[in-house]
């Protein structure tokens, strides 16, 4: 298939962009791979795409029920950053940030990673030592990380409340300026394209419903389009994974949980980076079409329902107004929400599972599209060496019965709470 | 919003109440020295995709702890009562 360029954009526009190409085929499923990827998101076929490219596996196929990126990837506030401070997080997010650096031009696919800046307030002196604590770790471990104060933070974002009656008085704030946001769905649509030149089947609107097994072994999948054998299967099905890993008896630290965002309607541009506020959870952006990108909390409750309840609109329209208050008479366009798989210390798993021939890839909770580069990279190796790379070896499912939870917040084994 | 029936207080916003999850979780006797039971007990749930038995807490009520049914996907609720009243 072509590459694109500028030079191809320039020759399809004189022939009225009626020549290009389709961006990866829609093959039959072949009776037997080498390695099967559940799930069309950006984990699955990041995964793909790094087991053809780093490890020459190429008899690969990703089988996802939908659409590609049709889960959370194309549900998500596509924050991209690397201010993780626990061993185990700090240098695999550190890698992810890396590999979207130079994403674009590795997949041959404008993913629009815009590297604007994140600033992650503190709206107390405790608060800015825990964040002072965390630059502190992130620069230790080269990667970069400010500390601000007020005066500095009210030069930068003068649109925040920094009135007497403000609730929480900004304080200061940790900035991140490698940190950004990117084009989600150009995110699976680049790995996509990338991993089907590289040889990978992707097999869409094709359910998997459980497994082939050679006694104890699983050997493949069945689906609604019939049996696939392979002996390795990958697990990428975020909010459905303990489904998944309940029809192989396998059972997991996960719960699922519904997580929604909200756009705005487009104004021109005002936000020029990623604000985080510290006193509740809440953040905003501007997206290229000008539209506010905002997100909050969790709906509370276990759901499988990929769509929101209103007191989580309410509560993140209030976290709006209450740190941006000259968007209060914004309004709201849409608003939805994507099944999150929830871990119990808010850390992903990457790693085999206790059923020979299963590996899983889930648990990102609500913070895993950073995570698509460096996740799937690590996937891909676990899987073609039966063994975990140094950056995802604490993301392993024996850490909660041995006492190693990954708990970046401190919140404890409450799922809705991480 | 998601409505409640709780068995003192009547039907009643989920905003008046707090979500501690899976009901059918159940703490082992607290001499147990075996980790497995305890480990499961703490990290491990069935999350159902379906009907899910759920403790809520009334806490801008009557403060109790009821145990709810309720569907996963649709948030249909099939029935709630006083968790005091349910025999573990
Ligand atoms: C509202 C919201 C905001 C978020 N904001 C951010 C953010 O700002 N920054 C960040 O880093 N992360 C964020 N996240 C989290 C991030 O979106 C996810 O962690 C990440 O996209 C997960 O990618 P994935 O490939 O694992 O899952 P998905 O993209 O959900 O892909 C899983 C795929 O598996 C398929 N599947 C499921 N079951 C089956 C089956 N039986 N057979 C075949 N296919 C199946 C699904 O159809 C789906 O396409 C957010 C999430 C949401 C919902
Ligand atoms: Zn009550």
């Amino acid at each position: 298939m072509a590459r694109y360029s500028a030079f191809s954009i320039f020759k399809n526009a004189l022939g009225g962009n009626r020549g290009w190409p389709r961006a990866w085929r829609d093959p039959v499923a072949k009776p037997q791979y080498d390695v099967i990827i559940v799930g069309g998101g950006g984990h699955g076929l990041a995964t793909a795409y790094y087991l053809a490219k780093e490890h020459d596996i190429h008899n690969v196929a990703v089988i996802e029920r939908g659409w590609l990126g049709g889960g959370n990837t194309g549900r998500n506030t596509t924050i991209v950053r690397s201010n993780y401070m626990l061993p185990g997080n700090t240098m695999f997010y550190e890698r992810s940030m890396r590999l979207w650096e130079n994403l674009s031009q590795d997949l041959n696919f404008n993913v629009m990673m815009s590297q604007r800046g994140q600033f992650h307030l503190g709206h107390s002196p405790a608060q800015m030592d825990g964040l002072r604590r965390r630059g502190n770790i992130m620069r230790a471990h080269g990667i970069d990380g400010e500390l601000i104060d007020r005066a500095e933070v009210q030069r930068r974002l003068p649109y925040l409340d920094y009135s007497e009656n403000a609730r929480f008085p900004i304080v200061g704030a940790l900035y991140q300026g490698r940190a950004g946001t990117a084009r989600h769905d150009a995110v699976a649509w680049g790995y996509a394209r990338a991993a089907d030149r590289l040889g990978v089947d992707i097999i869409q609107q094709c359910e998997v419903l459980g497994y082939l097994w050679d006694n104890d072994r699983i050997v493949g999948v069945q689906t609604t389009k019939g049996d696939i054998r392979a002996p390795k299967v990958g697990l990428a099905v975020a909010g459905n994974t303990t489904v998944l890993a309940e029809k192989a008896g396998v059972r997991l630290p996960i719960e699922t949980h519904a997580l929604q965002a909200f756009v705005t309607e487009p104004i021109k541009p005002f936000i020029d980076n990623v604000v985080s506020f510290g006193a509740a959870h809440f953040y905003i952006s501007q997206s290229d079409k000008g539209g506010l990108v905002l997100g909050g909390d969790l709906d509370g409750y276990n759901s499988y329902a990929q769509r929101g309840g209103l007191p989580i609109v309410n509560h993140t329209m209030a976290a709006a107004k209450s740190l941006v208050p000259a968007i209060s008479r914004q309004r709201l366009l849409r608003h939805w929400a994507g099944a999150m798989d929830m871990t119990m210390d808010g850390s992903p798993i990457i790693a085999k599972l206790p059923v020979e021939g299963l590996y899983l890839n889930g648990g990102w909770c609500y913070g895993g599209f950073k995570a698509t580069p460096a996740g799937g990279w690590c996937f891909a190796w676990t899987i073609a060496k039966d063994e975990p790379h140094k950056d995802n070896a604490e993301f392993t499912l024996s850490r909660f019965e041995q006492g190693y939870q990954i708990d970046e917040k401190a919140h404890g084994p409450q799922a809705n709470l991480q | 919003m998601i409505r409640l029936n709780c068995p003192v207080c009547g039907l009643r916003d989920e905003t008046e109440f707090t979500y501690l999850g899976d009901a059918t979780a159940r703490r082992p006797k607290m001499d147990e020295t075996d980790p497995k039971p305890w480990v499961d007990f703490v990290f491990f749930r069935d999350n159902p995709r379906g009907s899910h038995k759920e403790y809520w807490h009334h806490v801008l009520g009557c403060r109790q702890w009821l145990i709810v049914e309720r569907d996963t996907v649709s948030h249909d609720i099939s029935s709630s009562s006083l968790a005091k009243d349910v025999s573990a």
